[in-house]
């Protein structure tokens, strides 16, 4: 434990001391007011004819105003946070030459990497946190609405979720700097899956599911939804293999109470349909966590996965100074 | 008396895929000792510093440090020696200080004691004045010598130096060189340094071994590799070089 406490303790002042940091701190002040003042601009639009406004605060979050909204911004560039804080990790040291000095300590070799990790975890809560006070605050301000229980628990939810998310990515950087001896090559080598998870894994989900279950033009109803649904399954199965999907799936349930279910379309019969015209009212909290249980514990999954092959190499490699 | 035996291989072999890198290498260096390693490059010599270290695993034969096997106990052994890699580096963004400390930190040596081994340290190693500069701006001769105080900063038994001299100027050498080798006359350390440079290993070695291949080819004082090698009787001249390439023909 000791040796984890040492590296840990050295990472964060690298962390705080980088240029990088200066980076990512301007680029969480610049998303919050954005976002903040974007939302809350149109925020007043959005509520318009509603007679009882429910769950205002998560719209900060939700809302996606003139552009996109919060949740999406992190879907889609969350990566990038965790890809700057760990495509180098472990390579650095390398070629340095600092790493074989550091194996020649009396400190467990895992301790390097896990305080690694730790502190980019650390880290990744940092921004986050502030980012979600940031939004918080500025709402409060620039729309006059307060957090209820029930939000400030979905907000607490969806930030476990958004930091295990990008821990993933910081697994995954940790990898590529691990198996990549080259800085340069690890940092593109992350940037490619990033690119590859977030936007090929959905083409090639759809071109899938056409190959497999292919949506034929018939006059048949009922042969037409059949196609139709399980061509959908295929798409959902395959973009399950992307985070941005399972992340994207489990916060639009934890932040909007009135979705109740994580998929775009259901099937239903007509008994469906009379309950849920009948029953318009938010999901409870124990509702959304249950239907986002099994994306938080998915998340949490390939993020230890991923750390845990990291590991593995990095255990097995042979550290020489040349 | 009978002095301890600090280092002890037996037998050890290193194999890479086909490759031997270190074959059958038996060797005891006794405590207080400066032990040369010498021999041409890609030899072996690194691999058997690693294989003492516990950085890697023999393909066979055991190595025992102060006692303990390195492959099975590396915390133990780690805990008691000090080893510097070959062209060593450091977090250059961070002072001669602030490198030293973290190493202590590593080495659970409380920062109020490395205070003031550290300050004694720079002062031995000539880089006091520098201490405040980041490490960045250091030239190699600098860098080494820090990397000696980084070494001693834990106050090791035995001392692992890879290539010290490596890319060294000649005043950086003798600088290098008057280092170690007070090393091991004031704080009576046991040190095992590998060079392929001979006049060095000449200079401050109380035994010597030249391997070559991966195999050790001879090993003991200077004058009695001559004598053996070369069938010099005592008190013939000789120099390290002709022995060295009597042995490197053979090898």
């Amino acid at each position: 434990m000791h040796g984890i406490f040492t590296i840990y303790r050295k990472e964060m002042e690298d962390h705080f001391s980088s240029i990088r940091f200066l980076l990512i701190a301007a680029l969480i002040v610049m998303v919050g007011v954005i976002i903040a003042s974007m939302v809350g601009m149109s925020m007043q639009d959005e509520l318009k004819g509603v007679a009882k406004p429910n769950f205002v605060f998560l719209l900060l979050f939700t809302s996606t105003g003139k552009l996109f909204s919060f949740t999406q911004f992190i879907g889609f560039l969350g990566p990038l946070i965790g890809i700057i804080l760990g495509f180098d990790a472990v390579n650095r040291e390398r070629t340095g030459r600092t790493l074989s000095k550091l194996v020649s300590q009396p400190i467990y070799r895992d301790a390097i990497i896990n305080a690694k990790f730790l502190a980019g975890v650390t880290m990744i809560s940092i921004v986050m946190a502030s980012l979600v006070l940031i939004i918080s605050g500025l709402g409060i301000r620039l729309v006059g609405v307060v957090p209820g229980a029930d939000e400030v628990w979905r907000l607490l939810i969806y930030f476990v979720l958004s930091v295990l998310y990008i821990s993933f990515w910081l697994g995954a950087a940790i990898l590529f700097s691990v198996v990549f001896r080259s800085t340069a090559t690890s940092a593109l080598a992350s940037l490619a899956a990033w690119i590859f998870l977030s936007f090929f894994v959905g083409l090639g989900g759809s071109f899938l599911a056409d190959a497999v279950a292919p949506m034929n033009q018939t006059a048949d109803v009922a042969q037409a939804t059949e196609a139709f649904i399980s061509n959908d399954r295929v798409q959902r199965i395959v973009s399950f293999l992307a985070p941005a999907t399972l992340y994207g799936d489990a916060t639009s349930t934890i932040l909007d109470p009135l979705r109740k279910t994580p998929r775009s379309f259901i099937l239903m019969g007509p008994l469906e349909r009379l309950s849920l015209s009948r029953f318009q009212n938010p999901l409870p909290l124990g509702q959304s966590v249950v239907i986002v249980a099994p994306f938080l514990i998915s998340l949490i999954a390939i993020t230890f996965v991923c750390f845990g092959i990291c590991y593995m190499v990095f255990m097995r490699q042979e550290i020489r100074s040349t | 008396m009978e002095k301890e035996i600090v280092i002890r291989m037996e037998g050890l072999t290193k194999r890479y895929g086909t490759q031997t890198a270190v074959d059958r290498l038996s060797l005891d260096v006794a405590e207080g000792e400066i032990f040369g390693f010498l021999g041409p490059n890609g030899a072996g010599k690194t691999t058997t510093m690693l294989m003492l270290l516990g950085l890697t695993e023999p393909t066979a034969g055991t190595v025992r440090v102060c006692g303990f096997d390195p492959a099975r106990d590396p915390l133990k052994v780690k805990e008691i020696i000090g080893y510097l890699p070959e062209n060593v580096g450091f977090y250059e963004d961070m002072d001669a200080r602030q490198n030293l400390r973290y190493i202590a930190r590593l080495n659970r040596v409380p920062d109020r004691v490395s205070a003031v081994r550290i300050d004694r340290l720079l002062d031995e190693v000539d880089l006091a004045k520098e201490a405040d500069k980041p490490v960045g701006s250091y030239s190699k001769g600098m860098k080494q010598r820090l990397g000696i105080a980084e070494v001693l900063v834990k106050e090791p038994r035995v001392v692992f130096l890879d290539e010290p001299t490596i890319g060294l100027d000649p005043d950086g050498t003798n600088r290098m060189l008057d280092l170690i080798s007070a090393l091991s006359r004031e704080r009576q350390m046991t040190i095992f340094f590998s060079s392929h440079l001979l006049d060095q290993v000449q200079r401050i070695s109380d035994r010597i071994g030249i391997m070559i291949k991966g195999k050790l080819v001879a090993a003991g004082p200077l004058a009695e590799l001559a004598h053996r090698g070369l069938g010099l009787e005592e008190g013939e001249a000789y120099t390290i070089e002709e022995i060295y390439m009597k042995y490197f023909k053979e090898g």
